[in-house]
């Protein structure tokens, strides 16, 4: 008997532990109360409140935008980084893959000095840029990942064919190459585009008082005390990532067809 | 006189300090049915794609008619390739994939519709053109990597081990079809394959490759019946080998001792001398079983029969220890024709039909040799 209960109370336990806060932060956004310590009846008002902050509003399309940009460069930066990896032999090659993954694995608030310094060295005002730059860096290496696994499972002789039907380098790359590898650029994007989003260690580092970010703004609000609006800013994002992460699972499954 | 369409002229090629490709020439007729037969890493791959463009040779020209496309990028070379793994695009349809090529070509729409139906329609798959390639047999498949090839009418197709793929049974159709193709379209078949039943099959001419030197080139029953060398004799068909020793030779004629039974046979075209080792080459069908009794032959018995359908299939281990392969057709009048296991039988062969090679260099004529290359 013992065997069976122990791991199910263990895996509940787990669970609830996971989840819990995520539910309570949820249900609470919706509480009527100011304190957020006890129930007081169903409200949309944190919501308004949420809306009508106009620096939390600039914040977040502040973030939005630096997503965006963060994820399609480095997706354009990774895209290419990974082809010429597959394609090509060159010397440095293995040192340039290692250090794919050095990046990815280092600690964040390792890259977020450097990059600090980097930036202080070469005299750069810190702001949308340097953010753009850190941003990059950190979602370069998962962009390259996804897009060598793609084309890891790639035929070879499909550039050949095409060639040979007539189609140059460049054609080919249009017309084959970059069809071929669509699903793991979008879902390189994706992932660069949620990286960006959340990013809280190097950002903080790296960011200016000329533009705000949304992980940020909300780190100096709680700061000050909880408010219940953190509550609604935290089950938007939920509700966001939630569905950022079906549609790129959805364009994965679709894609292994 | 026949047209050479493409001349491969002192072709070598290395990669990675290992040759693949020696000083190798080769000319290409125009119309005919041509294949490139050898083990792999014989460098039959490798000369289909200096000719493809895919690569570029180390040494040596490819000539096209009269033009020199050595140095021509794949795109710009008029002949097309058919790929091992069938390379369609899979996020095309078979329509678009067929379209590819005249697409690149910049033709007006209604000649790229009327061809591409067509190619499909010669080979069969007119109703699949909204398919895409995953919802298609690999026999499907196959046929439409080649419509995609031919719909560009080349000079010349290029085909890698298209039918390696495929099953038994399909693999035969396909190579029907293929001989059919090859007939109504008119235009040269490069083929490339290590099957040399496919090989004897499809062909007009075969070129046999080893370690990237022509070893043999010639229609499909010469190399069968009159091998340059043992190792086409081996790697083409199944063959046993006798160790002989010439004793008399004549202008037309020598004698030769092959296990203490003399026969006189054929005078070679090698030059011969008194005593010398020869290679005997009689393939299974040229081999007849006979009683024990017989008044010539080779003295043995059965240790295996294989029922082959059309043929019963025997070996007969000599008193010696020699290993023959026997393959006869049926004679339900010989009464003869039914030996059992362990049974004591004479071997001979019928006259002329024995192949005589001289000893290689380094390849002393060993007893007992069985050479079954399947």
């Amino acid at each position: 008997m013992t065997h069976r209960w122990l791991p199910r109370t263990y895996l509940t336990l787990v669970y609830i532990l996971l989840y819990v806060p995520i539910v309570v932060l949820v249900v609470f956004s919706f509480n009527e109360s100011r304190t957020g310590y006890a129930w007081e009846g169903l409200s949309l008002r944190w919501y308004e409140a949420l809306f009508n902050n106009r620096a939390m509003v600039a914040a977040m399309w502040n973030s939005i935008w630096l997503a965006l940009s963060a994820a399609t460069v480095s997706t354009v930066i990774g895209a290419l980084t990974a082809l010429a990896l597959h394609r090509y032999r060159f010397r440095g090659k293995k040192l340039l893959n290692g250090m794919l993954f050095v990046v990815m694995m280092s600690p964040e608030i390792v890259l977020a000095i450097s990059l600090l310094a980097l930036f202080l060295l070469v005299g750069l005002q810190l702001g949308y840029v340097s953010l753009l730059l850190a941003h990059v860096t950190f979602c370069l290496p998962f962009v390259v990942i996804t897009v060598m696994a793609r084309l890891s499972g790639f035929d070879d002789s499909l550039p050949e064919a095409a060639r040979d039907l007539g189609a140059s380098d460049f054609t080919m790359t249009r017309t084959v190459l970059i069809p071929v590898i669509m699903p793991a650029l979008l879902a390189g994007w994706l992932l660069g585009f949620t990286l960006s989003l959340d990013d809280v260690v190097v950002s903080t580092f790296v960011s200016g008082p000329s533009y705000e970010i949304l992980p940020l703004r909300i780190y100096s609000m709680v700061r000050v005390g909880l408010k219940p609006e953190v509550n609604a800013l935290g089950t938007l994002l939920l509700v966001f990532s939630l569905v950022m992460l079906m549609l790129s699972q959805w364009i994965l499954i679709r894609s292994k067809r | 006189m026949k047209q050479t369409l493409l001349s491969l002229q002192g072709i070598s090629k290395v990669f990675a300090d290992k040759t693949v490709l020696d000083g190798l020439d080769l000319d290409i007729y125009d119309g005919e049915f041509i294949t490139l037969l050898g083990p792999s890493g014989c460098g039959k791959t490798t000369l289909l794609r200096l000719m493809a463009g895919f690569e570029q040779a180390d040494a040596g020209r490819i000539l096209l008619g009269d033009n020199d496309i050595s140095h021509a990028p794949p795109e710009h070379r008029p002949l097309n390739t058919v790929f091992q793994h069938y390379a369609l695009f899979p996020h095309m349809t078979v329509f678009d994939n067929v379209a590819y090529g005249l697409k690149m070509e910049k033709r007006p729409k209604h000649e790229i519709r009327e061809r591409v139906e067509d190619a499909l329609a010669m080979v069969q798959l007119g109703d699949y053109a909204r398919r895409k390639p995953h919802q298609l047999s690999g026999g499907q498949q196959q046929r439409v990597a080649i419509a995609r090839a031919v719909v560009k009418r080349p000079r010349l197709l290029l085909l890698d081990e298209p039918l390696s793929a495929l099953d038994y049974k399909l693999r035969r159709t396909m190579q029907v079809e293929l001989k059919r193709l090859q007939r109504e379209l008119g235009i040269t078949f490069v083929f490339v394959t290590h099957d040399q039943e496919e090989a004897l099959s499809m062909s007009d001419r075969v070129v046999v490759l080893k370690d990237g030197v022509v070893q043999q080139l010639g229609t499909p029953r010469e190399i069968y019946e009159r091998p340059a060398n043992l190792f086409t004799a081996r790697f083409v068909g199944e063959t046993n080998l006798f160790p002989g020793r010439l004793k008399q030779i004549t202008e037309s004629a020598i004698t030769v001792d092959v296990f203490g039974v003399h026969r006189t046979l054929r005078r070679p075209d090698f030059s011969v001398a008194d005593g010398q080792s020869v290679h005997v080459l009689l393939r299974p069908e040229d081999i007849r079983v006979l009683e024990p009794n017989a008044d010539h032959g080779l003295s043995g018995k059965v240790v295996e029969r294989n029922y082959k359908g059309s043929t019963l299939d025997s070996v007969i281990h000599l008193d010696d220890g020699t290993e023959v392969l026997a393959s006869e057709f049926f004679d339900e009048d010989d009464p003869a024709f039914d030996y059992r296991l362990g049974e004591p039988v004479k071997v001979s062969w019928v006259d002329g039909w024995e192949w005589l090679l001289p000893e290689e260099a380094g390849q002393a004529v060993p007893d007992g040799e069985r050479t079954a290359d399947a």
